[in-house]
């Protein structure tokens, strides 16, 4: 089956998105897996309360017994139950730049996850596919790391101000004016936190009265930001179009609620490439429909800023589009420029309204100097402006590493989520008991790989999540390769049966349409 | 030689069984506890099949034959 799209000739080249379908016994037996531990979470519970086991949790005081309870809900069950037994895959310790390869130190448990004590031994050379480092800026030697140090030796680290008062350095302006000028927007501004970008941003661009659209698997920095400015969310589908475009449709149509006037604004919330999936936004035909339906975008590219594209400049270059078609476009600094902070870029007039009126910028220290050093040099260096071709050849090292990649854990027989370019690839596990066991064999094996469960995802569709990067060499993506392949054997994780769900290009009816409630 | 295969073997699909449920991660005393009843489970169906099944596959049979066979001589 193929998955190319052609919608009207928006598209320059194939879009090829896959998410497999869960396997009917796979699902019917994590399910299973589930009861178990739901059955033996009541009876630790119900042992923890009759004082027939030590409560090592954390509880309301014999005084607030009576109150409404507080650690009573789903989430807090699956916390003490299932989530404290496969702890250890979590919160690793590393000890060393997060490249490439990176050490960790060891610690077991003696009390089943309940506390850890450090060995002292620590495990050097881990093969490390789970740090968001795409093109391999997490150095500690080359020239981002030296010129971080010459400008740390002059201005010190901390900058002891908001942006508004005194803590607007010379080196904040030039970084944001090379921003605007790599992204190729006409003005920007940069903050200290990423999720700060998002959650403090929204609130000061919509308000009561605006009409927010956001994707069903938006980050918690989104979702969180929309919810502080007080609009009215509707959700459309993932990636899904024609749920977008009928909900633009009805928002025009029926305008506000009650009073039927219609909206001040309606923003679209996307992100470049959705993180949990792997998938990459439709970008061109969201384009299409917020100019037909004449409403905003903001473009989350957290992920895809320096990892698509020719030359790194993200989801809008990888589609071919025009930058001025986005009128807010978002992203971080901690993903592929081996920084912090994020940025966001638009118009003049909009970055000017957002320099007085954001939260971020009032309240919230500016960045500290050697990151933006770090961020200014990496930038240059995807750039080309410093006069080398390590930029470029990153770019397309990773273009490389992904396909490969991709290409090879689908020859094993893996489920793999999402699009064929994005370097994040999640691997779907599904059943609780494989987590811990992907986590803890991984790890003998030396490779350090993220396992995503519940709340993260949906309760069966449990993954591990790999992050591919530049740094990677061929070698070291074939030795976890293999590695990959004997654990997926030892714990029966090729599920595939190359069945692949059809993407829904045929238009919206009834049946198939769920809104949320006006 | 055979017999390690064998064994691993054995061991592997212990393993597998461990896995689908869930049994992996809880502790040894919870796990004695779930292999117990598991066992016990398993084999009161067992027994039960071994009981029953036979007698009722052949009283259904009984039945249906009846119903086919037997049209000529009940119209008396």
């Amino acid at each position: 089956i193929n998955h190319i799209v052609h919608n009207g000739g928006l598209y320059k080249r194939p879009f090829n998105e896959a998410f497999e379908e869960t396997p009917m016994l796979v699902a019917v037996l994590t399910y299973v897996g589930y009861g178990v531990l739901t059955l033996f979470g009541y009876l630790r519970d119900f042992m923890r309360q009759w004082k027939i086991e030590k409560c090592q949790n954390a509880t309301e005081r014999e005084e607030q017994k009576d109150f409404v309870p507080l650690y009573q809900d789903f989430e807090n069950f699956y916390n003490r139950n299932l989530y404290m037994r496969i702890r250890d895959s979590w919160n690793r310790p590393i000890c060393s730049v997060p490249g490439a390869k990176v050490d960790m130190m060891e610690r077991v448990s003696h009390d089943y996850n309940w506390t850890f004590t450090y060995t002292g031994r620590v495990i050097k050379g881990i093969i490390n596919m789970g740090s968001y480092n795409y093109l391999g800026f997490a150095q500690n030697a080359g020239t981002c790391q030296e010129a971080a140090a010459k400008v740390l030796s002059q201005y010190g680290a901390g900058v002891c101000s908001t942006r508004q008062e005194m803590g607007n350095l010379d080196k904040h302006e030039e970084l944001e004016k090379l921003v605007a000028r790599f992204l190729g927007v006409e003005s920007a501004m940069a903050y200290g936190m990423g999720f700060a970008t998002n959650s403090m941003n929204i609130p000061a661009l919509v308000g009561k009265g605006c009409l927010i659209l956001s994707d069903e698997l938006n980050h918690a920095s989104l979702v969180l930001g929309a919810r502080l400015s007080g609009a009215t969310i509707r959700i459309f589908k993932h990636n899904n179009m024609q749920s977008l475009e009928k909900l633009l449709k009805d928002a025009i149509v029926h305008g506000q609620p009650r009073t039927r006037r219609p909206w001040k604004k309606i923003l679209i919330l996307v992100e470049g490439i959705y993180s949990m999936e792997g998938s990459i936004v439709r970008l061109p035909e969201v384009i299409a429909l917020k100019k037909k339906y004449k409403s905003y975008l903001y473009l989350d590219e957290a992920h895809s800023i320096g990892a698509l594209g020719p030359s790194g400049r993200g989801v809008v270059e990888y589609f071919g589009l025009n930058p001025e078609d986005v009128d807010v476009m978002m992203g971080t600094f901690t993903k592929s420029f081996g920084a912090a902070g994020g940025y966001i870029g638009g118009k003049k007039e909009l970055i000017d309204y957002l320099r007085t009126y954001s939260h971020s910028a009032v309240y919230a220290t500016s960045l500290s100097p050697p990151v933006v050093e770090q961020i200014i040099t990496s930038m240059k260096c995807i750039m080309g402006e410093d006069g080398t071709a390590v930029g470029k050849a990153r770019v397309q090292q990773l273009a490389e590493n992904t396909r490969y990649f991709r290409r090879r854990l689908k020859e094993m027989g893996f489920i793999i989520y999402g699009n064929e370019d994005s370097p994040v690839v999640p691997l779907m596990l599904y059943m609780p008991a494989k987590i811990g066991a992907f986590g803890r064999e991984m790890l003998k094996r030396n490779i350090g790989v993220v396992v995503v469960g519940f709340p993260a995802t949906p309760i069966i569709e449990s993954r591990a999540r790999f992050c591919l990067s530049a740094a990677h060499t061929r070698e070291m993506l074939d030795t976890a390769l293999k590695e990959i392949n004997e654990v997926g054997d030892l714990l029966q994780l090729k599920y595939s049966r190359h069945r692949l769900v059809p993407l829904l290009d045929r238009p919206f009816d009834e049946t198939t349409y769920e809104e949320t409630e006006d | 030689m055979d017999i390690k295969r064998v064994k691993d073997y054995i061991y592997w699909l212990y393993y597998q069984y461990l896995l689908i449920t869930c049994s992996y991660v809880l502790e040894p005393w919870e796990r004695s506890m779930f292999h117990t009843i598991t066992v016990t489970v398993f084999a009161m169906v067992v027994y039960t099949a071994y009981v029953f099944v036979p007698i009722h596959v052949r009283l259904a049979l009984e039945f249906f034959s009846q119903i086919f066979g037997g049209q000529t001589e009940s119209t008396v």
